[in-house]
C-alpha cells in the first residue's frame, strides 16, 4: 500500500504541474499580452479553464492531504523550514482564486475588473515562482534542522540561485503549457497565431530557464548533472523529452493541437520523472547529508493501507468525473464551433 | 503578543473566516436545488432567475471557501508541526476522504455553474445536488477530524509514544457524530437565517418582492426547520461533553464547584479568582439534568480538575451563552413563522415577521462562531484532548505575530470584497433577473 500512496502522491503531484500549471500559465499568458489582446485572452481562456479551474487545484489539496497523513515528518519539516515560501505561496493561491471567481462573478462591471485582473495575473505569476522555489529547496540540501539564527533556519534554506532558478523555470513551464493548452480553445485564427506564437516564446524561455537551472546548480555546487546523467532513466527521459522538443517545433507550424498538448504534457512529465527518480525515495535532503525519505519516513502500516484505499476509493468517484468533465466541455466547445 | 498567542489567533481566525464560507458553501446549493426543482416542475421563470441569483453566489463562497480551506490545511503544518507530526497519521484518515468529497464538489460545480443549457436538465439539476450532498460529506468529515481532537481515539498513548494506530478508530470517534450533527444543523440555520433576513431586507424596501419573496420562503423554510431541530441536537452535545470533557462543560456553564443537583447557571460575569458568578440566573438542578439526564446527579465542577487544566472560563462561558441565547432567537422566530405558515397565513403579509427576520440575519453566524469558540476555547489548554499540549504543538519559527498581521488584512480584505460584491449581485438583481422572460445569458 506504501507504493499505491506514492504512486499517488507523485500523479497529484504531476497532475498539480500539469493542469494546475496550465492554469497558474493562462494568468501569466495574460500579464503578457498586449493591452489590446488582453480582452480576448481572457475570454478564450474563461472558456478554457472556467468550468475546470476549481478541479485543477485540488491536486494540490491531494498531495498536502497524503503528505500530512502518510508522511507527517516530511509535511512538518517542509512546514517548518519552509515556512516564509508556503506562506507567500498561500497567499498567491488566495488572491489568484478570489480574483478569479470576483471578476466572472461579479454582477457589476466596472473599474474593480481592472483590480481583479492585476490581482489575478501577479498572483499567476507569484504562486508558481514559490512553488517552483518550494521543489528546488527540498533537494538543494540546504535545510538546516540545526540552524540557531533565524535567517539560516528560516531564509538561507530556500533562498538561493539554485531555488530562484527553479522558481523562474517553473514560472516558464506554467505560461508553456498555458499557451500550447490555449491553442486549441481559440475560436479565430488571429488568436490561435497568437498562442502559437506564444506557445514559441515560452518554450524559447522555459529552455532558457532550464540553462540556468545547471548555472545556478553550478555556482550552489549541487550536483544536478550527475542527478539527470548519471543514470540511465534519467539520460533516456532527458533523450525523448529533446526529440519531442523538435517534433513539437514541427508541428508549432503545421497545427496539430492535440498533439502538441500530449507532446508539452510528456515534456513535463519527464522532466519531474527525471528531477524525483534520481532521488527517489528521498524527498527532502537536509543539510549535511541528511534527508527525509518516503520509505524510511512513512506512517505506520494502518496508516498507510487506510490512506491508500481511500485515495484508491476516491479515484474511482473522481478520474472518470474529471475527464468526463473536460470531455463534455470539449465536445461542446467543438460542436458550437462546427 | 507573543508567537504562542499569534499562533493561536491566527488559527482562530482563519478558522473563523473559513467556517462562515464553507457553511455558506455547503447549504446554499441545496437552496439553490431546490428552487431549481421547482422551476424545472412548475416553468416559472422567477424561480430560475432564483436559482442562477444564488447559483453565482454559491460560485462566490465556494471559491472563497476552497482557498481559505487550502489555507488551512497548510496552517495546520505551518503553525502546529509538533501536533500533525503526531496527529497526522492518526486522524488524517478523514480528510484523506474529504479530498475526495470536495473534489467530487469541484467537480459537480464546474458542471453546474457552466452546464446551463449544455446538458439534459435533470442531469443538471443533478450536479447541483451533488455539489451541495459533496459539500455536506466534507463537512461531516472535516469535523470529524476535530472531533478526534476533543475525543482522541484510534490508538494508544504510551510513554510519549502514539502507537496501535488505527485510522478508521480515530475518524469514529466518540465525538464524531454529535459535533457533525450539530455543525451540520447550524450551518443550515445560520446561512438560511442569513439569506432569508437579506431577501426580506430586499422586501420591506418594496424592491423586486416577487423574486426576492420566493428566494425568502425557501430559504426561511430551512432555516426554520433547521432552528427547530437544532435544541435536541445541542442536547446531546451537551451530554456528550459532560461524559467526555467535564473540564469544558464546567467552563461552559462556569461550574466552579462540584455538587449534586448542579443548577443551570445562565448569563452573569464569572469571577475565575474567586470562583464563583455574578448577576447569574440559576435553575437549581437544571445542569444536573442537561449533562445526565437526572436532576440530581452530581456534576464535575472545575475543582476537580488540576488548575493548570482549567480551560479559560469566561471565555467559554460568554460563547456558550451567546449561542445559546442566539439559538434561542432563531427557535423563537422559527416558531412564530411556522404559526404562520400553518394557522395565521396574515401574518406573512406584516412587516414586523420581516423586520424579525432582517434582525436575525447574522444570528445564526454569530451563534457559529460562539460554539466554534465554545468547542475550541474549551479545550484548552489541550490541541488533543488530554495527550498534547497547544503550547507543545506550536511552530518553533519566531515572528509568528507578522503572519498573523498579514491574515488578518488578506481575510479582512476578502471579507469586504465579498460583502461588497454580495451587494452589487442584489443591487442588479432588478437588471439581471427580475425580468418574466429573462433571456439565457450567455457563459458570461
Amino acid at each position: 500500500m506504501l507504493y499505491v500512496v506514492i504512486i499517488f502522491l507523485w500523479t497529484s503531484i504531476l497532475l498539480y504541474l500539469l493542469l494546475g500549471g496550465a492554469d497558474f500559465g493562462a494568468g501569466i499568458i495574460e500579464l503578457f499580452t498586449s493591452r489590446d489582446n488582453q480582452d480576448r485572452t481572457r475570454r478564450t481562456m474563461y472558456r478554457a479553464i472556467g468550468p475546470i479551474w476549481e478541479a485543477n487545484h485540488m491536486w494540490l489539496i491531494i498531495a498536502i492531504v497524503i503528505l500530512f497523513v502518510g508522511f507527517p515528518e516530511i509535511y512538518t519539516t517542509m512546514s517548518i523550514y519552509l515556512h516564509i515560501p508556503l506562506v507567500i505561496m498561500l497567499l498567491g493561491i488566495v488572491a489568484r482564486g478570489t480574483a478569479f471567481s470576483f471578476r466572472n462573478y461579479d454582477a457589476v462591471v466596472d473599474d474593480m475588473q481592472v483590480i481583479y485582473n492585476r490581482i489575478f495575473m501577479y498572483a499567476s505569476c507569484v504562486t508558481p515562482f514559490f512553488l517552483g522555489i518550494i521543489a528546488g529547496s527540498a533537494v538543494a540540501g540546504r535545510i538546516d534542522t540545526h540552524a540557531t539564527n533565524f535567517l539560516d533556519a528560516y531564509v538561507f534554506s530556500w533562498l538561493h540561485w539554485f531555488s530562484v532558478a527553479i522558481g523562474f523555470f517553473t514560472v516558464a513551464i506554467c505560461g508553456f503549457l498555458a499557451s500550447v493548452y490555449l491553442i486549441g480553445e481559440t475560436d479565430n485564427e488571429t488568436d490561435r497565431q497568437r498562442f502559437i506564437s506564444k506557445a514559441r516564446t515560452t518554450n524559447i524561455l522555459a529552455v532558457i530557464a532550464g540553462a540556468l537551472v545547471f548555472v545556478a546548480a553550478q555556482v550552489e555546487h549541487i550536483p544536478l548533472m550527475d542527478w539527470i546523467f548519471g543514470n540511465p532513466v534519467g539520460i533516456t527521459a532527458i533523450v525523448l523529452a529533446s526529440l519531442s522538443l523538435v517534433l513539437l517545433w514541427y508541428l508549432l507550424f503545421h497545427g496539430k493541437t492535440k498533439i502538441l498538448r500530449v507532446l508539452a504534457g510528456f515534456q513535463v512529465t519527464m522532466i519531474l520523472l527525471t528531477t524525483t527518480y534520481r532521488h527517489y525515495p528521498k524527498i527532502v535532503l537536509l543539510k549535511g547529508g541528511g534527508y527525509l525519505s518516503l520509505l524510511e519516513h512513512a506512517g505506520n502500516e494502518h496508516t498507510m493501507a487506510a490512506l491508500g484505499w481511500a485515495l484508491l476509493l476516491g479515484s474511482v468517484f473522481i478520474l472518470p468525473a474529471v475527464f468526463y468533465l473536460i470531455y463534455s466541455f470539449q465536445k461542446k466547445k467543438a460542436s458550437v464551433a462546427h | 503578543m507573543n508567537d504562542f498567542i499569534a499562533a493561536r489567533s491566527q488559527m482562530a481566525l482563519s478558522l473563523g473566516f473559513h467556517i462562515v464560507f464553507s457553511c455558506i458553501g455547503m447549504v446554499m446549493p441545496f437552496f439553490m436545488a431546490v428552487s431549481h426543482f421547482i422551476w424545472l416542475r412548475t416553468g416559472n421563470v422567477m424561480y430560475k432567475n432564483v436559482t442562477r441569483a444564488w447559483s453565482k453566489g454559491v460560485a462566490i463562497f465556494f471559491a472563497t471557501g476552497a482557498v481559505s480551506g487550502t489555507v488551512l490545511s497548510f496552517e495546520l503544518g505551518l503553525l502546529w508541526p509538533e501536533f500533525m507530526k503526531h496527529a497526522g497519521p492518526i486522524f488524517g484518515m478523514p480528510f484523506s476522504l474529504e479530498g475526495t468529497a470536495f473534489f467530487i464538489e469541484a467537480i459537480a460545480l464546474g458542471f453546474y455553474l457552466y452546464g446551463w443549457d449544455r446538458f439534459n436538465k435533470w442531469f443538471h439539476w443533478g450536479t447541483g445536488v451533488l455539489v451541495g450532498v459533496s459539500g455536506l460529506v466534507s463537512g461531516i468529515l472535516v469535523v470529524a477530524a476535530n472531533a478526534w481532537m476533543n475525543s482522541p481515539a484510534g490508538f494508544d498513548y504510551i510513554n510519549g509514544q502514539y502507537l496501535n494506530i488505527h485510522p478508521i478508530q480515530a475518524m469514529f470517534n466518540d465525538a464524531w457524530f454529535s459535533q457533525a450533527l450539530h455543525m451540520c444543523i447550524a450551518a443550515f440555520a445560520a446561512t438560511g437565517f442569513a439569506v432569508a433576513g437579506v431577501h426580506a431586507l430586499m422586501i420591506l424596501r418594496g424592491s423586486h418582492v416577487q423574486f426576492h419573496g420566493k428566494a425568502f420562503r425557501i430559504a426561511a423554510v430551512f432555516a426554520c426547520v433547521a432552528a427547530l431541530l437544532q435544541p435536541l441536537s445541542g442536547d446531546i452535545s451537551a451530554k456528550d461533553v459532560g461524559r467526555r470533557q467535564p473540564a469544558k462543560l464546567a467552563a461552559m456553564e462556569a461550574h466552579f464547584k462540584t455538587e449534586k443537583r448542579a443548577p443551570l447557571i445562565i448569563g452573569g460575569i464569572p469571577d475565575e479568582k474567586n470562583k464563583t458568578v455574578h448577576f447569574a440566573i440559576e435553575i437549581p438542578g437544571m445542569l444536573s439534568f442537561m449533562a445526565h439526564d437526572d436532576f440530581n446527579a452530581e456534576v464535575t465542577g472545575l475543582d476537580q480538575i488540576k488548575p493548570e487544566d482549567h480551560p479559560p472560563v469566561a471565555v467559554t462561558h460568554y460563547a456558550f451563552q451567546v449561542m445559546v441565547g442566539l439559538g434561542m432567537l432563531m427557535l423563537a422566530i422559527s416558531l412564530l413563522y411556522f404559526i404562520a405558515v400553518w394557522k395565521k397565513k396574515q401574518w406573512l403579509q406584516k412587516q414586523w415577521l420581516l423586520k424579525l427576520f432582517v434582525l436575525a440575519t447574522p444570528a445564526g453566524f454569530l451563534a457559529v462562531e460562539a460554539g466554534w469558540t465554545v468547542t475550541e476555547v474549551g479545550r484548552q489548554p489541550w490541541i488533543i484532548n488530554g495527550i498534547m499540549r497547544t503550547a507543545d504543538a506550536v511552530t518553533p519559527m519566531p515572528g509568528i505575530v507578522y503572519s498573523f498581521y498579514l491574515f488578518t488584512a488578506v481575510y479582512l480584505s476578502l471579507a469586504v470584497i465579498v460583502t461588497f460584491m454580495l451587494y452589487r449581485q442584489i443591487r442588479m438583481v432588478g437588471k439581471l433577473y427580475d425580468l418574466p422572460a429573462m433571456p439565457v445569458p450567455s457563459s458570461h
